[in-house]
């Protein structure tokens, strides 16, 4: 009964074992502390206790202290949890609980990572795209069809899921073509929205956002906070409209066999991303002559021969090495001469369907 | 300090907060052509509104046709008791069904009603359905919407532009301290990254605040971290005002048990549902409780009550769906008597009142938030609950259209928490959300004409910026000074035993005394570590705007001698029509909070005969009815 | 004081934690058991296929489904309900038209990814536990984009099952006309198991409904749908069911044909 535990939470708690990484981006350790834990208490509690004690500058992130955030994301024994819902009585009163940051993301400090790989990715999924005729407040929709993508938008964002999938967590270059499992429901989300404008979100999931990567070993599912059905309910059907779309048998052979060169495939090349141009070559990808535009439309218009008049994508992002700057030195660079003027994914002579007119005042902005 | 490095920014709004409010003002002052800024103490989408439950209010009369502005300003009017801005509340209910419809063009998906529109909920204090929400997270459909739609801004400009961050950019985890002025008008605003302690100067003629509230300085509290009532001292210290500060929501159900998650809120619905409150004798003791007013809508014995959740019409509510402050009064006094649980609550029992399979499909959330949080099964136990600090009626003191601040300062705008004066002395559960967007919207519009309608730019004065700088580094070069954690520990134990729920005139003086001493040890705190993501650090930074809010809401609270919805005296325990027309403004003089009385705005004839005479007998002084029944004359 | 436009920002390193992971549970327990449990079963079903001997009980029809239907010219009579075309040599197996769609297909299945990927190729062995690999590019390349291919070995699967049905309705048989034993009720337990793990199916749900955008305007489609995802969220379990089902099917089919024990028969 609820008064017997009241009146336990009286008596002062018991001391128990703490391992807390300590440390920043030039190294650091687990370190360990003795903190007295009172009963109902979780991981987050003891780390504030251990803030207003023994360590009054580790940092943690947390905000609302009820699972509803997804700010206080840490390892806790080697698992991806939020803190703030991980109470202590599930480890044995004589366990030593071993909490460090995420793994996946660079470190701030202690057990603060930084997660901004989110946010890009988050910036990069296309947007919601209102159906064009439909006047605010007139939009109708069932709930049986808002139901599937209700579900995906439960999401906290608290990166549990982007942290532990292995693509990224074992596979630090796979960052560049990989969006993780947290925006794969997105874009899942927005296909299944009733309302949604785009058609092809699926196309962009499996060239964009590296669904191919995902070999559903379901690790996304089994830490979500929220319960989230990541593979089963959003993954996996969005590897089954691209099959829709892609692997339909027939349109599949006859691409191999009449196309030879496959439908063509673009890369995020966004400019925040180092080594965007690198990595693209590094994973056997073709950059697109559309550019770094996302736009099938422009692929498609790329692929119709000369026109004068079609909009010029803007430039793909330079070829900077992590620290923002062109490699220059020949000795640290990954290519026997300079890069290409043209850019490294063009070879001569050019198609003359990839040859471009660009009106200076193209570019203007229309408004 | 010449060696210090600071990142500079221009920007033509610069808004402080990444809340609903915050974010509805950046998307206006960007669709307004602004190259805008968003500033958040913790990572983009986790602030306050990320919390919020039950939904946002809005006439829109998708489930009963009857509902319309003039019933929603009705209501809030009622809830607020009178003591609105009655303009903002007018605003507020004609523009929430456009706000919220323009979240579905966003990408919102609230639940649905059998025809296709946006369902709509009862909630205390609204006369018909009208919370628009999702589940029981429509706080997090709403910030995620918005800040989607901020990505998809972004990805306009990345397209016309070649640049997501062109005319719109998120300062995540950074933290404003102080903002500058050149004269009167606002020129900047200053602050450091919390993730490296660098510190970051924005050049901006118009600032949004949105920063929510202050409950971080009460004990127990619903609100995070982040509340310690920012936007409240940054407005003071730059000449504005704040109105009503001595009203503060208290929640009567948070958790009380276990210790950790104390505060943490237990939904009305559980209440609506047929949950009764009960001490420790086992009694429900809220029939003890149903002041004079209140007698003819609720029920006096057990019976009727329970009869009422089958039908409504013939009988009386039962006394525990009184308004909030009525109800955490009552467990208040409860536990004061000696008849409180053992951790310092009542009892809230659901599971000896419905079938266990019902409470499960009913509260969802409550069922899961007390199995994992407390390991308590409410199906089978009564919860532990108790009064918590939830909202802050009081803030900063705005034009109602333009949310432009009063005060000595031009340039200066606040939507949101924030802002004072839409609630009156206590806000309906729901208007907070609707609030954001409504005044979001407008605060992020007007400041963007207001950078346009500027011939020159103000520039900022070099000798602020080093004050600015060298007050945020002061605590941690003083290694003397008590912990912040400390400070933050006693300052939370004035406030919440000397002006919390129930106020009385001698605790009232005791805490301003105790607020004075506790200013000495906060200009003397000190914080160990470094510049990097240190919390004590942070904390200490933050301390000095808790501490003067807190002393706003202390004098405000002793000032006010009546009891009115957030604020209740034990000494003065009624309602009096005289202290309806003042609001307390509180402005800062030197270092000195200032008090003055200030008339309220009055109402617009067409609006006042919305209501009846009856109603408004209990709350207007005779002049003022008699001025009324002029009115109600020249009609007729 | 100095004025800068942008914050430097260099690449960053992540934590450096020794250990290669820090779970204390026995996070190796479940790919252990995968590993033995599939081992065993594949080693059984090969021996099995290539014995070509007790697959067949000519008193009650019973056919084993590892040899259903069977189709090379080694067939005994009567086992062979679609024709005996295949020569009889003994790399091939009885089964030769459905067997490799019957693998592909559990091959391609997406549970069964899930398991062998993680407890075969450890990749990875379990949550936040390192991958064993130094690059990986999962399902983006040749072969593995085959997985792709689920949907069409669904379309098999489903075929098959019917023979599966048919084999179990055609044993309702027995010397004296209409007969029931104990190997009718096994033939017909793992036929329903086997029809609720291919319905079970991800492609099948995705076919029957969740390809739809609006379930609104297709009631019937979404019932099905939400029938078919109730059974989903048991696929693994059907999974290892029909893997238990198949093989006690066999074993019970073999052991009778063998003569080691009879049939146990409630009428005739
Ligand atoms: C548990 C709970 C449930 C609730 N349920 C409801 C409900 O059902 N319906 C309803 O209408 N209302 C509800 N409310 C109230 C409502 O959620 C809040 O009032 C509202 O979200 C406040 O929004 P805001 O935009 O003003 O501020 P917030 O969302 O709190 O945002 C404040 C922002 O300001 C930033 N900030 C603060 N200080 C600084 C600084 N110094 N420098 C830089 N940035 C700063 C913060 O980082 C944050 O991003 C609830 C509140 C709580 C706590
Ligand atoms: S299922 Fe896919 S996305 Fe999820 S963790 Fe595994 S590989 Fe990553
Ligand atoms: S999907 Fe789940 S695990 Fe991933 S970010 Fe969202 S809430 Fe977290
Ligand atoms: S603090 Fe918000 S999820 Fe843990
Ligand atoms: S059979 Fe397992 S997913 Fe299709």
């Amino acid at each position: 009964m609820g008064e017997q535990k009241s009146q336990a939470a009286g008596k002062p708690g018991a001391k128990r074992q703490f391992r807390i990484w300590r440390g920043d981006e030039t190294g650091g350790d687990l370190q360990d502390y003795t903190v007295e834990v009172n009963e109902g208490e979780v991981v987050l509690d003891v780390i504030h206790r251990l803030q207003a004690t023994d360590a009054p500058d580790l940092a943690c992130r947390w905000n609302c202290k009820a699972g509803k955030c997804g700010s206080c994301s840490m390892e806790i024994n080697g698992k991806p949890r939020l803190s703030c819902m991980t109470r202590m009585s599930t480890f044995e009163e004589t366990e030593t609980v071993t909490v460090t940051p995420l793994r996946t993301f660079p470190v701030i400090r202690d057990l603060v990572t930084d997660v901004s790989f989110n946010y890009e990715k988050a910036r990069e999924t296309p947007a919601f795209a209102p159906p064009a005729d439909v006047a605010p407040g007139d939009y109708r929709m069932q709930q049986v069809d808002v139901e599937r993508s209700q579900e995906f938008r439960k999401c906290i964002e608290c990166f549990l899921c982007q942290n532990v999938c292995h693509v990224i967590r074992d596979h630090e270059e796979n960052k560049q073509a990989f969006s993780g499992p947290r925006f794969f429901i997105r874009a899942a989300e927005l296909d299944m929205h009733p309302l949604d404008a785009k058609t092809d979100r699926k196309e962009y999931a499996q060239a964009e956002q590296g669904l191919g990567f995902c070999n559903i070993t379901k690790c996304c599912t089994e830490v979500c906070p929220e319960h989230i059905k990541i593979t089963d309910n959003g993954i996996i059907p969005m590897k089954e409209r691209v099959v829709d779309r892609r692997y339909d048998p027939l349109v599949w052979l006859g691409s191999k066999i009449f196309r030879r060169g496959q439908v063509p495939q673009t890369f995020v090349t966004s400019a925040q991303q180092s080594g965007a141009a690198h990595s693209a070559a590094a994973h056997g990808g073709v950059h697109s002559h559309a550019g770094g535009s996302h736009d099938p439309r422009h692929e498609a218009e790329a692929q119709k021969g000369v026109n004068w008049h079609r909009q010029v994508p803007h430039p793909t992002a330079a070829p900077v090495d992590a620290n923002g700057r062109l490699p220059l030195t020949e000795l640290t660079f990954d290519r026997a001469a300079a890069p290409s003027p043209f850019g490294d994914d063009v070879t001569f002579p050019l198609p003359p369907e990839h040859l471009n007119f660009a009106h200076p005042s193209q570019d203007e902005p229309k408004h | 300090m010449t060696e210090t490095r600071i990142e500079r920014h221009h920007y033509d709004v610069v808004v402080i907060g990444a809340g609903g409010a915050g974010l509805r003002a950046a998307i206006e002052a960007r669709l307004a052509g602004k190259k805008t800024a968003i500033i958040s103490k913790s990572l983009f989408g986790k602030a306050h509104t990320v919390m919020a439950e039950g939904g946002a209010a809005a006439a829109m009369g998708n489930v009963n046709s009857r509902d319309n502005w003039q019933v929603h300003f009705r209501d809030t009017m009622r809830g607020g008791k009178f003591l609105n801005n009655f303009r903002m509340a007018e605003l507020h209910a004609k523009e929430s069904p456009q706000r919220i419809w323009e979240l579905e063009t966003y990408g919102a998906l609230f639940d649905r009603t059998k025809d296709g529109k946006i369902s709509q909920r009862n909630f205390g204090g609204h006369e018909y359905p009208r919370l628009a929400h999702v589940g029981d997270r429509t706080g997090l459909e709403l910030i995620r919407t918005l800040q989607q739609k901020i990505v998809s801004l972004q990805q306009e400009d990345k397209r016309d532009l070649g640049d997501y961050e062109a005319r719109i950019k998120i300062f995540a985890e950074t933290t404003i301290t102080e903002l500058l002025l050149d004269g009167e008008r606002v020129a900047g605003a200053f602050g450091y990254y919390r993730e490296s302690g660098e510190f970051i100067l924005f050049e901006a003629p118009a600032v949004v605040l949105a920063t929510g509230g202050v409950g971080r300085s009460y004990k127990v509290t619903s609100n995070s971290w982040e509340y310690t009532g920012d936007g409240h001292a940054l407005a003071l210290r730059a000449g504005a005002t704040l109105i009503n500060m001595e009203f503060l929501q208290f929640h009567p159900t948070g958790m009380v048990w276990p210790v950790s998650v104390k505060g943490i809120l237990v939904t009305e619905s559980v209440r609506g549902d047929g949950g009764v409150l009960k001490n420790s004798d086992g009694k429900r003791f809220m029939f003890d409780y149903v002041p004079d007013v209140f007698r003819k809508q609720y029920a006096d014995n057990e019976e009727e009550a329970d009869r009422w959740y089958k039908d409504p019409d013939n009988n009386r509510r039962p006394p525990e769906l009184l308004p909030r402050d009525e109800v955490a009064r009552a467990i208040n006094s409860e536990v004061k008597a000696g008849r409180g649980t053992p951790a310092g609550g009542v009892y809230l029992d659901i599971a000896s009142r419905l079938p266990a399979e019902e409470i499960r499909r009913r509260l969802p959330s409550m069922y899961h938030q007390f199995k994992e949080l407390a390991d308590v099964d409410i199906t089978r136990e009564p919860m532990e609950v108790g009064p918590t600090c939830h909202y802050v009626m009081g803030g900063v003191e705005v034009d109602p259209d333009s949310g432009a601040a009063f005060g000595a300062v031009r340039g200066l705008f606040a939507a949101g928490e924030v802002s004072g004066g839409m609630h009156g002395s206590n806000r309906l559960g729901g208007n907070s959300l609707s609030d954001l967007l409504v005044f979001g919207k407008r605060a992020g519009g007007h400041a963007a004409s207001y950078a346009d309608q500027l011939t020159s730019r103000p520039k900022v004065p070099v000798a602020a910026v080093e004050t600015a700088v060298e007050t945020a580094l002061a605590p941690l070069q003083r290694d003397t000074g008590e912990s912040p954690y400390t400070l933050q520990q006693d300052l939370q134990a004035v406030m919440g035993d000397l002006v919390g729920i129930i106020r009385r005139e001698g605790e009232l003086v005791d805490a301003l005394g105790r607020l004075a001493e506790l200013r000495e040890r906060v200009a003397k705190v000190s914080a160990a570590g470094g510049r990097r993501y240190n919390p004590g650090w942070h904390l200490a930074l933050d301390l000095r705007n808790m501490l003067v809010v807190s002393e706003c809401t202390a004098k405000a609270a002793l000032e006010r001698q009546e009891s009115r919805g957030g604020h209740t005296r034990e000494d003065h325990p009624a309602m009096d029509p005289k202290w309806r027309r003042v609001n307390l403004v509180c402005s800062l003089d030197g270092d000195t909070v200032r008090l003055t009385h200030k008339p309220l705005p009055k109402m617009r004839g067409e609006l006042i005969s919305l209501f009846d005479r009856a109603e408004l007998s209990k709350y207007l002084t005779d002049e003022e009815l008699a001025e009324f029944d002029a009115l109600a004359q020249k009609e007729s | 004081m100095t004025s800068t436009a942008t914050r430097p920002r260099g690449a960053r390193a992540r934590a450096a934690i020794a250990a290669k992971t820090l779970r204390t549970d026995r996070w190796w327990f479940q790919p252990l058991i995968t590993v033995i449990g599939l081992s065993a079963w594949v080693a059984y079903a090969t021996v099995r296929v290539f014995m070509h001997k007790w697959y067949w009980v000519d008193a009650y029809h019973y056919l084993t489904p590892f040899y259903s239907p069977c189709v090379t010219d080694r067939c005994v009579e009567g086992s062979s309900h679609f024709g005996s075309f295949l020569p009889g040599w003994w790399i091939i197996p009885d089964a030769a038209l459905t067997l490799p769609f019957l693998l592909l297909f559990r091959l391609t299945c997406y549970y069964y990814r899930k398991a062998y990927y993680r407890s075969f190729w450890l990749s990875p062995p379990a949550c936040a536990v390192p991958d064993g690999h130094e690059s990986y590019g999962g399902e983006t390349r040749f072969p593995l984009l085959g997985q792709n291919l689920h949907r069409y070995f669904f379309y098999a699967a489903a075929i098959i099952s019917l023979i599966n049905t048919y084999d179990a309705i055609y044993a309702f048989h027995s010397p004296k006309g209409f007969g029931f034993g104990f190997g009718n009720l096994i033939l017909l337990a793992n036929v329903v198991m086997l029809w609720a793990y291919t319905i079970s199916c991800h492609s099948c749900r995705h076919i029957i409904g969740g390809r739809l955008k609006h379930f609104s305007k297709h009631p019937v489609r979404y019932k099905a749908w939400t029938f078919i995802s109730w059974l989903n969220v048991r696929h693994m379990q059907l999974a290892w069911i029909t893997l238990g089902t198949l093989a006690l099917t066999d074993f019970y089919v073999m052991a009778v044909g063998a003569g080691w024990f009879n049939d146990l028969r409630f009428i005739n």
